[in-house]
């Protein structure tokens, strides 16, 4: 039942799908706010002190309501003027949205804070992180009810398409016949992945870019025969560059 | 061919690349209320990049591309669809109007956390009467581990000077408790009520049992001294603090109703948050008034005004909830 991302689709038809969340990041981001919270409440504190001396009893009731609004109001504060953040949920990219994936209103952050001594119950947020667990889009009680969630924002990652650049010479282009078969017997799944292990060759080790490229190499000559004079002395993985550059490319 | 890919990058990349920044300029200053022409630009740009993305989802490309057009279009969406009115209004208005407004309208919801209340007082007044000798075994509190009557003995010996000197501190610690009280028995409401009603009912056993044993030891002009003044403030609080848990337990509740949940508990949300926020700041008025006032008795303090001023309070309330903001219809 628990999804890995918030589907939507647009008014315009578009879908699309946004990462949830997981439970250790959401519990690391709680761990920051809580260190937070007991910094801000240490330094107002410490900014009391001074005035100790002039009304002792005062001071102490102005701490102990420090302390209660700060703990009551840092997530309601924070979620409403950062956005769906808190500080913790900054660091860790994270972010509240309304479960329709739009900002969630000022009302849905106060509810789902307003709930989280619920969630806390009966110690260390054991029914809010079983609530997190068993529902599908990872929801804890605060936000079943805001109808809010919490998704993963981190900063977009654009892959290096430069890395796809056109080769000086193709020769496997040299015969269009056979690289009109390759295009028409090469399957969406095993393209992609041949694709994917163009672009992300730098991030594989010497031993996994050989078996990969191998691997991959075997099945794309599996598919069309080219003419020795076009393969002679290329790698397997010279070979796999080769055919996604036939396959995602247009002649010149 | 599959997709001339590295064209259709070259040529979508510096409109993906304004888009991305034009959004985090936008996410940043999320408060700020963004240019018409920004607004405009922006909607070009999530337009084309959404049609870029279903060109992508439709053919077999590399994860990276299709996550990358995903997280521009959905941050776009967001940008796009979330811009609301953002809804303006005072503290005054809240307080005298919103919130005895959002007391009228659920009626139901305050009746039962009554009937709870009161029925668990009723109980527990009972028990201790009828079960006098095991009132200790009974009622496990400190409150009935002294008789009333040397109870009012201490206090009327001590004229508030255990109190006296740390009002200030005492004041504070009754508003966070209290109102960490109200919040959790608002927030026990996603129990399906099975939360509010136990705490309300316990609670109710309690007071009953105290001010029964107070009313057996003859010390009836005590009781309502030491409690009038802030119990008429504090208790109604949280009855309140109940009412907007069966709130939100009647939203989960379908009750015949086809709505979902989500907009059942949208309902009442606005109800809920304005009952909460009266809630606060009647457990503020109550905590100041129990530390500064309750805890002297006579000779410091004579009954008689106390517990005029405690009916005066509740005189006061009831006309605020019954008659505040009915002209704003």
């Amino acid at each position: 039942m628990r999804g890995e991302g918030l589907e939507i689709r647009t008014p315009e038809g578009v879908p699309f799908s946004i990462p949830l969340a997981g439970l250790g990041a959401r519990m690391m981001a709680l761990g920051v706010d809580l260190l937070a919270i007991v910094a801000a409440v240490s330094v107002g504190m410490q900014a009391l002190r001074a005035f100790e001396q002039l009304a002792p009893d005062a001071i102490g009731g102005v701490a102990t309501l420090l302390y209660f609004g700060t703990s009551t109001a840092y997530g309601m504060v924070l979620e409403i003027w950062w956005n769906g953040q808190t500080l913790g949920k900054r660091l860790l990219g994270l972010r509240v949205m309304d479960g329709r994936a739009r900002p969630a209103t000022a009302v849905q952050m106060v509810v789902r804070n307003l709930l989280r001594p619920v969630d806390a119950l009966p110690a260390a947020y054991l029914v809010g992180a079983g609530a997190c667990w068993w529902t599908r889009h990872r929801q804890r009680l605060g936000d079943l009810a805001a109808g809010t969630v919490v998704v993963r924002t981190g900063e977009t990652i654009r892959a290096d398409w430069s890395q796809l650049g056109r080769e000086r010479y193709n020769s496997l282009r040299e015969h269009p016949g056979l690289a009109a078969r390759l295009r028409q017997r090469t399957g969406g799944d095993l393209a992609g992945i041949a694709l994917e292990a163009v672009l992300r060759r730098e991030e594989l080790t010497a031993e996994a870019r050989v078996a990969v490229f191998g691997a991959l190499a075997g099945r794309l000559r599996g598919l069309v025969e080219f003419p020795a004079e076009a393969v002679e002395g290329l790698s397997d993985e010279q070979y796999v560059r080769r055919a996604v550059e036939v396959l995602y490319t247009a002649p010149r | 061919m599959i997709l001339d890919l590295e064209r259709f990058v070259r040529e979508g990349e510096p409109r993906w690349q304004e888009l991305e920044a034009l959004l985090t300029r936008l996410e940043r200053h999320a408060t700020a209320q963004p240019e018409v022409v920004e607004l405009e630009r922006l909607h070009a740009l999530y337009q084309r990049t959404s049609a870029d993305l279903l060109r992508v989802r439709g053919l077999p490309t590399e994860g990276r591309l299709r996550g990358y057009l995903e997280s521009l279009v959905s941050r776009g969406y967001t940008a796009i669809h979330g811009v609301t009115e953002r809804q303006r209004g005072s503290w005054f208005a809240w307080f005298w109007r919103d919130f005895p407004q959002a007391v009228r309208r659920r009626p139901g919801e305050l009746l039962l956390v009554l009937a709870l209340f009161w029925g668990g007082a009723a109980a527990g007044a009972g028990l201790l009467v009828t079960r006098f000798s095991e009132r200790e075994m009974l009622f496990p509190f400190d409150g009935l581990a002294v008789r009333p009557s040397q109870r009012v003995q201490q206090e009327m010996e001590d004229r508030g000077r255990q109190v006296g000197e740390r009002t200030g501190r005492f004041s504070a610690q009754l508003i966070q408790n209290n109102t960490r009280v109200a919040f959790f028995t608002f927030a026990l409401g996603m129990t399906y009520g099975v939360g509010p009603t136990v705490l309300l009912l316990a609670n109710g056993a309690y007071v009953g049992a105290v001010a029964a044993d107070y009313v057996l030891d003859g010390q009836t002009m005590f009781l309502l001294g030491w409690l009038l003044p802030h119990g008429v403030i504090e208790l109604p609080a949280i009855f309140l603090a109940g009412q907007a848990a069966f709130l939100l337990t009647g939203a989960l509740l379908p009750r015949g109703r086809r709505a979902p949940v989500e907009e059942r508990l949208r309902d009442v949300f606005p109800d809920t948050l304005a009952i909460l926020g009266g809630v606060a700041v009647m457990l503020g008025w109550a905590g100041v008034v129990e530390a500064f006032f309750s805890q002297y008795h006579e000779p410091v303090i004579p009954y008689a005004v106390k517990i005029a001023f405690g009916v005066g309070e509740l005189g006061g309330l009831v006309a605020f909830l019954r008659w505040a903001g009915r002209d704003a219809g």
